[in-house]
């Protein structure tokens, strides 16, 4: 065999491959997708099929308000990652609480209707099917929600120690992704809860 | 050296014992589909009834095409294996590198590929076949109610209502009688699986299920709950009698009378009806019209007890009643508790219901 | 010498006080030690699983047996399903792939260690829980309870009507903790295969075991998160009163059925895929060639993770599904023969004009290639639903996925522990009794699940803890129970095999097999950063281009 050829073939001289955050987000992300397909599919499918009521159009109003603000959020928790990507860090702080603000005025209003439902309306998760399929999909979103609340209070709190510097934009535009599944779930328990099921 | 020419024979002991093993099963396979072989075997191979039948049809060219796959790729490993042992005398180079060959891949793609749609197509006709069969009119209905560990069977038609032994008519090509089955669930699932007359069919609660036999020769059939159903699932037997038109026809009539009674056994009835067994179990004409346990009107006319898990003897009904777990630990039957002079008239009692 | 001091350290502590080691293995984040410590966790898990089994079969030697209660035996055949498949098959091949992913890949760890010791935990945490319920099942006074609900634990059997105490509660805790560490591991996985290979590795020339891992991790992130999500539900209806699998409310069972298999079959895909991924490392070794089309079995891999998303309800042809939904998951089901039909060819391709040595590896590889075929073709016939009809639920099933899971599965395994065993104790293992193992498991084997199909075709249902005589049933239980006791004993060499070895074996040196991935170019055992310097590669095989710079791999590729 040619000897010469055992010289290294042309190498590209850069190697990069993608961010180890990013990559962990997104099957995150897909994990938690199947999880809710799950949920989703069990809702759709007892969809009507209580032997007793309360039925969900007699109960369920639509929750606008706390949507519109849930998916606000998802635009100013993008702006405070882009203040902190930009070295903006008071614009930074403002979104990231702006954020925090509607994530809980979110929680605090899935809350009250649960209450409402609760003890205004008698439905508990041991009442018919419908109530187990609507606590359980609403409330496996809520938990996301408050989670995800968890972590932003944490970083909130940091940045207003001061503690939260530019080379944090990567981590938090990764746990923006979170976010902003957070509200795209919430759209589809919307229409099948709100709209496809009443 | 002599390493080598160990490990040598070793490795054709591999092909030796594979090709033993594997000869041994289908060897035996052909065995348990003998034809000759005793009929109280459930046999799958041994259809008596057409959905098994056509079944057994498909099973065998599923067998063929399988069994010549089989064949042709284990001898092809065989002798890769064989052939290309390293030898005693090797020099110890490596052996020319080959990469791959896409000519030879696409045919081991393709010719797959059409075996599989032959198989496909075989399939999807018996499939059809047997799930979408009409019911002619001569069919006789039975409900078949799965319960934690034993069988209801409820004739709408007929008016009849029995547990544990179902009678069906045989069903000759020129008068078709075929039972149709409705299958619902009490509790957990079962499944119905008389292997002789057709495949299984799940019996699940909220969700009624069908299937149907035309068994073409009159005698018994066993077969048992295919569903992991809970402690006593391997004693939910089934038995399916398959009678003459003639004999099923007085089987009706007797299933359909009343109660005997019969002044002899008046004490054991008076016990009968005085303890919880009615609040378990119907006897028609009298008090008795629980439902929780099988229908016991016609007891003597049934062959076994507790769904096949012991033969209907007098000695066996007083255990039963004196303590269920003896014969099927985990039924769903209470022990009753009761005095041996009562258990006696009580025994004398039941065994008055023909 | 060197990595003989190394081995020592490793294993036995040499230098360190009794605590000192045992905190190290506890909290340790590196892969190595995390592989090893699934890697134990399942032999142990094994050996509890296969005594499981041993008491079952003891009890169906004969028909009409009294060895164990009815309750007993459920509990069995339950633990004994639910143990090998989550807390044997799915930790061991986690472990290698733990061990070895960033080894091949050049890598020095995986991309998020913590996590991966998290998910480690968590599935011990699981296994345990699964345990404890012999003891809390029903409080102390009911000690020697434990799930009884099958391993698919199909509702309503599992609601609190027909499943009282707390027995299958730690069944669905197990099952949904463990759960949660495999889809840690799985992102573990795929995050360190897309993100930490070394220079030159592009995805054409990454080793199949990664790339296989790499399908794998994929479908466990989609196949056990609808489990997860079942459990959760479950949970609720046992603990909250939910109705979702309650029959008595308007609940479905059929709808627990589906969500289970959803993720069970995509599950035994999990499970072999890796076992795929061992042949394919093994295989070209020890005929010294390439493996035959790598391109074509890195498709074919791709194909098997996708086709397997969508055959899940042929475990379900007799529930009384429709005409088409029969159709359809028989054509699905029959369509995965064909790419797993083009990775047999392939191996055999492999071997094929090649100088093949019978190492104990090899050995069981070569064993799994004829087993798997066999364990492939019933799986068709199962797959013909009316065929199906008679066969499922029947010991015909329980014949089939044994040999996939004995026969292939854990067939592989063997080879997998024998292979990298020199790399991960620096230690050679023991060649005689390794061929000992070999042809008493494959004895055993075959006459514990050869025989089993017979029964299955002469209507011996599944899960009866007894049957009657006269069935033809007798003489093919006897030779099972035989079997299994023969695999027993092949199984306690292997330990001891194991042990022996890792004291007395001679030292291996980095590369005994004279083979060609990356984890046999650093020490046996490697260090903890793995690589003193990050490796670049050029083809597929690195170390073959290393070793023949005069015919490198990458002129070919
Ligand atoms: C772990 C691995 C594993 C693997 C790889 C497989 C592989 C296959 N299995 Fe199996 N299976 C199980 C584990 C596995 N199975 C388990 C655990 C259960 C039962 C669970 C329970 O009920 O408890 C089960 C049950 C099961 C059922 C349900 C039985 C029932 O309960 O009713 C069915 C039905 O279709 C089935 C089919 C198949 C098919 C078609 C394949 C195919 O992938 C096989 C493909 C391979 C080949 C076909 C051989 C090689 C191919 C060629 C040589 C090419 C030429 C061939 C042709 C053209 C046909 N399996
Ligand atoms: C990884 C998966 C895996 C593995 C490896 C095995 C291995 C074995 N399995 Fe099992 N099995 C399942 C997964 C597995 N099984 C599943 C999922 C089910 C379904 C459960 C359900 O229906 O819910 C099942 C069900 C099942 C049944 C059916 C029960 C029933 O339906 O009633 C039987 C019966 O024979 C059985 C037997 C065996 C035997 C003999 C082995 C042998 O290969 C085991 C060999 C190992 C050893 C023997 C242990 C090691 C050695 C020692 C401890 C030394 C001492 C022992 C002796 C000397 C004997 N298994
Ligand atoms: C709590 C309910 C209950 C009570 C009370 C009860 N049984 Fe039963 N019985 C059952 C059930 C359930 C079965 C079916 C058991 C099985 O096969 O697993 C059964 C089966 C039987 C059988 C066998 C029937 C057959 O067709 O095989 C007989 C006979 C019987 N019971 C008699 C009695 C008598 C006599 C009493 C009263 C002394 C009694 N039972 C009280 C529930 C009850
Ligand atoms: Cu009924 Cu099993
Ligand atoms: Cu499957």
């Amino acid at each position: 065999m040619n000897s010469v050829a055992a010289a290294h073939p042309p190498l590209k001289p850069e190697w990069t491959l993608p961010s180890r955050g990013r990559v962990g987000m997104f099957c995150l992300i897909a994990a938690e997708s199947a999880v809710f397909t799950i949920f989703v599919i069990a809702y759709i499918f007892y969809i009507g099929k209580s032997v007793s009521g309360p039925q969900p159009k007699d109960v369920l109003e639509l929750p606008l308000f706390i949507s519109i603000c849930l998916l606000s959020s998802s635009l100013t928790i993008h702006l405070a990652v882009r203040a902190l990507r930009r070295l903006e860090p008071t614009g930074f702080k403002f979104w990231w609480i702006v954020t925090l603000i509607l994530g809980t005025i979110f929680l605090v209003g899935t809350g009250r209707e649960w209450h409402h439902l609760i003890y205004d309306r008698g439905l508990t998760v041991s009442t018919n099917l419908f109530g187990t399929t609507y606590y359980s999909l609403v409330g496996l979103h809520a938990f996301h929600v408050t989670a995800g609340l968890i972590a932003i209070l944490t970083v909130a709190i940091l940045a207003l120690l001061g503690k939260v510097e530019f080379e944090y934009h990567e981590k938090l535009d990764v746990f923006s992704l979170y976010w902003h599944f957070v509200d795209v779930v919430w759209v589809i328990v919307f229409t099948v809860v709100y709209i496809v099921g009443r | 050296m002599k390493r080598s020419e160990q490990t040598r024979s070793r490795a054709g002991k591999v092909l030796g014992i594979a090709f033993l093993l594997a000869g041994f099963l289908i060897a035996a396979t052909v065995c348990a589909a003998d034809p000759a072989g005793p009929s109280q075997i459930p046999n799958i191979f041994k259809p008596d009834s057409t959905p098994a039948d056509s079944i057994f049809r498909l099973s065998k060219l599923v067998l063929v095409i399988t069994s010549i796959i089989f064949v042709v790729v284990f001898s092809l490993i065989a002798y890769a294996t064989a052939k290309f042992r390293k030898s005693d005398a090797d020099d110890g180079s490596e052996p020319p590198q080959v990469y791959g060959s896409n000519q030879v891949e696409l045919a081991w793609t393709v010719i797959p590929g059409l075996i599989v749609l032959v198989l496909f197509l075989a399939t999807a006709r018996v499939i059809l076949s047997v799930q979408d069969a009409p019911k002619p009119p001569g069919a006789i209905e039975v409900i078949a109610v799965g319960h934690q560990y034993w069988w209801e069977y409820r004739y709408p038609e007929l008016g009849v209502v029995t547990a544990n032994e179902l009678h069906v008519p045989v069903s000759d090509l020129q008068h078709p009688t075929p039972t149709f089955i409705t299958l619902l669930s009490a509790d957990t699932d079962h499944s119905f699986w008389v292997p002789r007359l057709a495949g299984k069919t799940d019996l699940i609660p909220n969700h009624p299920n069908h299937t149907w036999i035309d068994p073409h020769e009159a005698g018994l059939f066993l077969g048992q709950c295919a569903q992991y159903c809970g402690v006593q699932h391997a004693k939910m037997l089934l038995r399916v009698y398959v009678d003459s038109a003639a004999d099923f026809d007085a089987w009706v009539q007797g299933q359909k009378r009343f109660a005997a009674t019969n002044d002899a056994a008046a004490e054991g009835r008076r016990i009968f009806e005085s303890t919880a067994c009615i609040n378990c179990h119907a006897v028609s004409g009298t008090v008795a019209d629980g439902h929780f346990g099988p229908d016991l009107t016609h007891l003597m006319s049934r062959d076994t007890l507790a769904a096949g898990a012991a033969l209907n003897t007098r000695e066996n009904l007083r255990a039963w009643i004196q303590s269920p777990d003896s014969i099927k630990p985990g039924s769903l039957m209470p022990a009753m508790k009761l005095s041996d002079h009562d258990l006696d008239a009580l025994t004398a009692y039941l065994e008055t219901l023909r | 010498m060197a990595s003989e001091i190394i081995a020592i350290n490793e294993f036995a502590g040499g230098g360190q006080s009794v605590g000192e080691w045992l905190h190290g293995w506890v909290t340790t984040v590196d892969h190595k030690r995390l592989g090893i410590l699934y890697i134990l966790f399942s032999v142990f898990f094994l050996v509890i699983g296969g005594i499981e089994a041993t008491i079952m079969r003891i009890q169906l030697m004969v028909p009409h047996n009294h060895f164990v209660s009815p309750e007993v035996f459920n509990r069995m055949f339950t633990m004994h399903g639910t143990t090998m498949i989550f807390f044997v098959a799915m930790p061991v091949l986690f472990g290698f792939g733990t061990y070895l992913i960033p080894l091949m890949i050049g890598a020095r760890d995986m991309a998020f260690p913590r996590l991966n010791a998290l998910s480690f935990w968590l599935t011990a945490f699981g296994g345990l829980l699964l345990y404890f319920s012999f003891i809390g099942g029903n409080g102390l006074y009911g000690a020697g309870n434990a799930p009884d609900v099958g391993w698919f634990a199909y509702a309503p059997l599992t609601s609190r009507a027909f499943s009282v105490g707390h027995s299958t509660d730690f069944w669905t805790l197990a099952l949904l903790i463990s759960g949660i560490g495999s889809i840690g591991t799985a992102v573990n996985f795929i995050t360190t295969i897309i993100t930490m290979r070394c220079p030159g590795m592009t995805l054409g020339k990454m080793p199949l075991l990664a790339w296989m891992n790499l399908v794998t991790a994929g479908m466990v992130i989609l196949a056990v998160s609808p489990l997860t999500a079942a459990q959760i539900m479950l949970c609720f209806d046992r603990y909250l009163g939910a109705h979702f699998f309650d029959t008595q409310a308007g609940g479905s069972a059929v709808l627990w059925m589906h969500f289970f298999w959803i993720f069970g079959h995509p599950e035994v895909y999990i499970l072999i895929l890796p076992s795929f991924a061992f042949a394919s490392e093994i295989i070209p070794v020890f005929s010294r060639k390439p493996i035959f089309g790598y391109p074509i079995m890195v498709a074919a891999t791709v194909m098997i993770g996708f086709i397997s998303m969508s055959v899940w309800a042929h475990h379900m042809f007799a529930i009384g599904m429709s005409s088409y939904g029969n159709t359809f998951f028989t054509i699905t089901s029959m369509l995965i023969s064909i790419p797993t039909g083009i990775k047999i060819f392939n191996w055999i391709g492999t071997m094929w004009g090649g100088k093949i040595q019978f190492k104990a590896p090899m050995l069981f590889c070569v064993a799994f290639l004829f087993q798997f075929l066999i364990a492939g073709l019933t799986g068709i016939m199962l797959a013909a639903s009316p065929f199906n009809w008679q066969l499922t639920g029947s010991y015909f099933v329980v014949a089939h996925f044994h040999y996939v899971i004995v026969g292939a599965i854990l067939f592989t395994l063997f080879g997998a522990f024998y292979y990298w065993y020199p790399k991960m104790t620096g230690r050679m293992y023991n060649e005689t009794l390794a061929r000992w193992h070999f042809w008493l498991f494959v004895i055993g084997f075959h006459l514990t699940f050869d025989f089993m199909h017979i029964p299955g075709l002469l209507g011996m249902p599944r899960r009866i803890y007894t049957y009657e005589p006269g069935r033809g049933w007798e003489f093919w239980n006897l030779l099972v129970t035989i079997g299994t006791f023969v695999q027993g004993i092949a199984v306690l060499i292997f330990v001891g095999n194991l042990l022996w070895s890792m004291f007395k074996g001679p030292v291996a040196g980095n590369d005994p097999w004279d083979a060609w991935t990356l984890e046999w170019s650093t020490t046996s055992p490697p260090p903890d950063y793995n690589f003193a310097t990050i490796p670049v590669v050029e083809s597929r095989r690195p170390l073959w281009d290393l070793k023949h710079p005069e015919d490198p791999d990458w002129k070919y590729e």
